[in-house]
């Protein structure tokens, strides 16, 4: 095969774009589709410094290599979850990923915040599922850390095929306000929050993978412990059985979503938020989600706390 | 030829000859769900394989939740 723009040889084959791009055009083209995303939704203005949320993974570090590539301001933020081993090879990741380029990264470790929030050990005090009370917790200190460090934008390395498994799941289930909160750009709709951007939002999965590849990017391969059967991983795979016929589908759901469907939800989005009275930031209710959750795992901690010091002080006497 | 499967860290060996297209197809991995890797380079579906080459197969999908 070879490069559609220069007729080298093809490394690279996108069926959604009928196109293959040999190394040198195919980042061309990656970091022409970024900056264009970025341009049209306006999502960065000139000037503005960026927070990016990096979690190790290909999506995250290609986002914050292809920012400073562009020449933004990118500052990186990295939200330890606690989740053992995986998380140290995902820290360690981002950090030389910093290191190597000499730029700013910020870290937030979940377990050093308040105790006992690990993802691990807040899914089984609440009884969610992993994937549930890790993304809960994230977009809070994501919006905390945006806030607390004076960035306007806070900058996430969503891609098309995450797009579009979220859309499926929305549409299959019609949760209409999650579908009106279904875009590329965010605007903040309370002082404590930044406005949310995806600029990989019409990038696949494979590209973002391709463009770590060919950068050199060393990121964490393993996929998360806690993601095995996630409802997520089930719709990507329906969504490329689908795009295995029919290449560009995804691309098409999504793009055409938000041209045609998507105002309409999006009419529908609830009022602004108030303040959570626990933590002070954003909350639609008394509380914020998070702090929801924080304080479930605080009345398992007080439930189970007494059992523990009865059977302590019900033990065996030590001999004298 | 040898086959490192990541991130499932599975090496699979096969005889003969193929196609990048035809061996993705024999191991059930769908078009644009992972790259094909041989020392530096990535492949298409059309590169052909020789029985004494190595490859990675990495798969690109993630998901849980965001």
């Amino acid at each position: 095969m070879k490069c559609t723009r220069c007729r080298a040889r093809a490394e690279v084959q996108l069926r959604a774009h009928n196109a293959g791009f040999c190394r040198p055009c195919f980042l061309f083209f990656f970091r022409r589709q970024v900056e264009r995303a970025i341009a049209h939704e306006r999502m960065i203005a000139p000037g503005e410094r960026v927070l990016v949320a990096v979690s190790g993974g290909k999506d995250s570090l290609a986002l914050w290599d292809v920012l400073l590539d562009l020449g933004w301001d990118a500052t990186g933020l990295y939200v330890g979850l606690g989740i053992g081993g995986y998380s140290d090879a995902s820290r360690a990741r981002v950090e030389a990923f910093a290191r190597a380029r000499g730029v700013p990264l910020r870290i937030v470790a979940l377990e050093d915040e308040e105790q006992g929030l690990a993802v691990p050990s807040v899914a089984a005090a609440t009884r969610r599922m992993p994937c549930a009370a890790c993304g809960t917790m994230k977009r809070h200190y994501f919006d905390r850390a945006a806030f607390d460090g004076g960035f306007p934008v806070l900058a996430t390395g969503h891609n098309l095929d995450d797009e579009a498994a979220r859309l499926l799941g929305n549409t299959l289930r019609w949760q209409t306000d999650h579908l009106a909160r279904q875009r590329p750009v965010l605007p903040p709709t309370h002082p404590k929050f930044v406005r949310k951007v995806k600029p990989l939002y019409l990038v696949s999965e494979y590209e973002t993978a391709v463009y770590a590849f060919m950068r050199g990017i060393d990121y964490v391969v393993e996929e998360c412990p806690n993601a095995a059967g996630a409802t997520q991983l089930a719709y990507k795979d329906a969504l490329n059985r689908l795009e295995a016929t029919s290449p560009g589908t995804k691309l098409a759901y999504v793009r055409e979503f938000l041209r045609s469907a998507q105002p309409a939800f999006a009419a529908t989005e609830r009022g602004a938020p108030t303040e959570c009275t626990r933590c002070g930031m954003p909350a639609f209710g008394e509380v914020c989600g998070f702090c929801r959750l924080v304080l479930e795992v605080e009345r398992k901690r007080a439930r189970t706390a007494p059992a523990r010091d009865a059977v302590a002080t019900d033990g065996p006497v030590a001999p004298a | 030829m040898r086959v490192h499967l990541r991130p499932q860290q599975r090496i699979v060996d096969l005889d003969g000859r193929r196609r990048v297209g035809a061996l993705l197809a024999e191991l059930g991995i769908l078009p644009g769900t992972a790259m094909v890797i041989r020392g530096d380079l990535l492949l298409t579906d059309g590169e052909m394989l020789e029985a004494d080459d190595e490859v990675e197969i990495r798969a690109v999908i993630s998901g849980g939740g965001v």
